[in-house]
């Protein structure tokens, strides 16, 4: 049992591995003189998404105009642009598409807060039966007078 | 009474999230939006497929409503959409093509054989206009009014359908503005 299980563990690796070197062949390597300028690069082709492609970065995708793009930011980076003039500039052509990072706008402030909201409103709804729940409450007149006649009938038995 | 209602509640949940799950299955995740609608075609100067010396800029866009398409010899969808390209030309409309990443050889072998309904044919090697233009495939279609302005996108082929009830009512209605 144990042997099977770290056999498949193994072949799962492998097979990712592989998946790996298969993605990485198709993309271009690219050499920056400074280290920061390729950090940056990496950030920012991960943080992109393919226009043509449904749901890949520029980094992944092996599709020309993903090519083109990567290629506009390393030309953009070199030319001491900022991340987020890069970022813009894809946005120009492209549209918010690209960005895998939504940015804070009225048009998304649903997708950015929407998780608080939940929170904030499931927490709510958890304190208010929890403490439905526990508070004691005092008898009214009825519920008194009813208690009193079940204690004395049963007193008298 | 109300309890019972609330009982409803997952159920309503559960319709809203199957309406909108149905909805994306046949939504198509390829044609959206181009961030440049409204906005100025941008700036180029580009030699034609015909001749290497002939350059344009975009004055050329100017006075005169117009389809720019993106094309490549290299692309199956646009030979399909030839025939209604060449039927918007016989109707008047002004085209400009827009040959993205192809050989002047590929583009003139392909205008020959199916028909050549562009007034002007921009050569775009390095797909550098097309880059400006946002395009991540072609044929992209843009209606370009007389100011200069994108009015409209259109992404993969021009089908007959198309013609009817999204360029031609909008090369008129921008026509008439």
């Amino acid at each position: 049992m144990a042997r099977r299980l770290i056999r498949t563990v193994l072949l799962a690796g492998l097979l990712t591995a592989l998946l790996g070197v298969a993605a990485a062949a198709t993309i271009e390597v690219r050499d920056f003189d400074d280290p920061q300028l390729a950090r940056r690069y990496t950030t920012l082709t991960h943080q992109l998404r393919c226009p043509k492609c449904q749901n890949e970065t520029i980094a992944a995708s092996a599709s020309p105009i993903a090519a083109d793009m990567r290629e506009r930011v390393a030309a953009m980076l070199e030319a001491g642009r900022s991340d987020r003039e890069i970022q813009d500039f894809l946005v120009q052509r492209f549209g918010e598409y690209v960005l895998y990072r939504p940015r804070l706008s009225p048009r998304t402030w649903l997708l950015w807060g929407g998780p608080f909201l939940l929170v904030g409103l499931g927490g709510g709804i958890l304190a208010w039966r929890v403490r439905r729940r526990t508070t004691p409450r005092a008898l009214d007149a009825a519920e008194r007078r009813r208690l009193d006649a079940l204690l004395e009938s049963e007193e008298r038995s | 009474m109300t309890r019972r209602l609330l009982l409803l509640v997952p159920l309503i949940l559960f319709a809203g999230l199957a309406v909108f799950l149905y909805r994306g299955l046949n939504h198509d995740p390829v044609g959206r939006e181009s961030a440049l609608i409204g906005r100025e075609f941008p700036g180029f100067s580009l030699a034609t497929v015909a001749d290497p010396d002939v350059r344009h800029d975009a004055s050329l866009l100017a006075g005169k409503v117009t389809l720019v398409n993106v094309w490549g010899a290299w692309c199956p969808t646009c030979r399909e959409e030839m025939p209604q390209l060449m039927a918007l030309a016989e109707q008047g409309v002004r085209l400009v093509g827009v040959d993205y990443k192809d050989t002047r050889e590929a583009a003139t072998e392909f205008l020959d054989t199916l028909g050549d309904p562009f007034a002007v044919n921009l050569f775009d090697p390095d797909g550098t206009l097309g880059f400006d233009l946002g395009v991540y495939g072609a044929p992209e279609s843009f209606l370009v009014d007389r100011d200069g302005i994108i009015r409209y996108h259109h992404t993969g082929a021009i089908r007959p359908e198309n013609v009817e009830q999204e360029i031609l009512p909008r090369v008129q209605r921008w026509r008439d503005d």
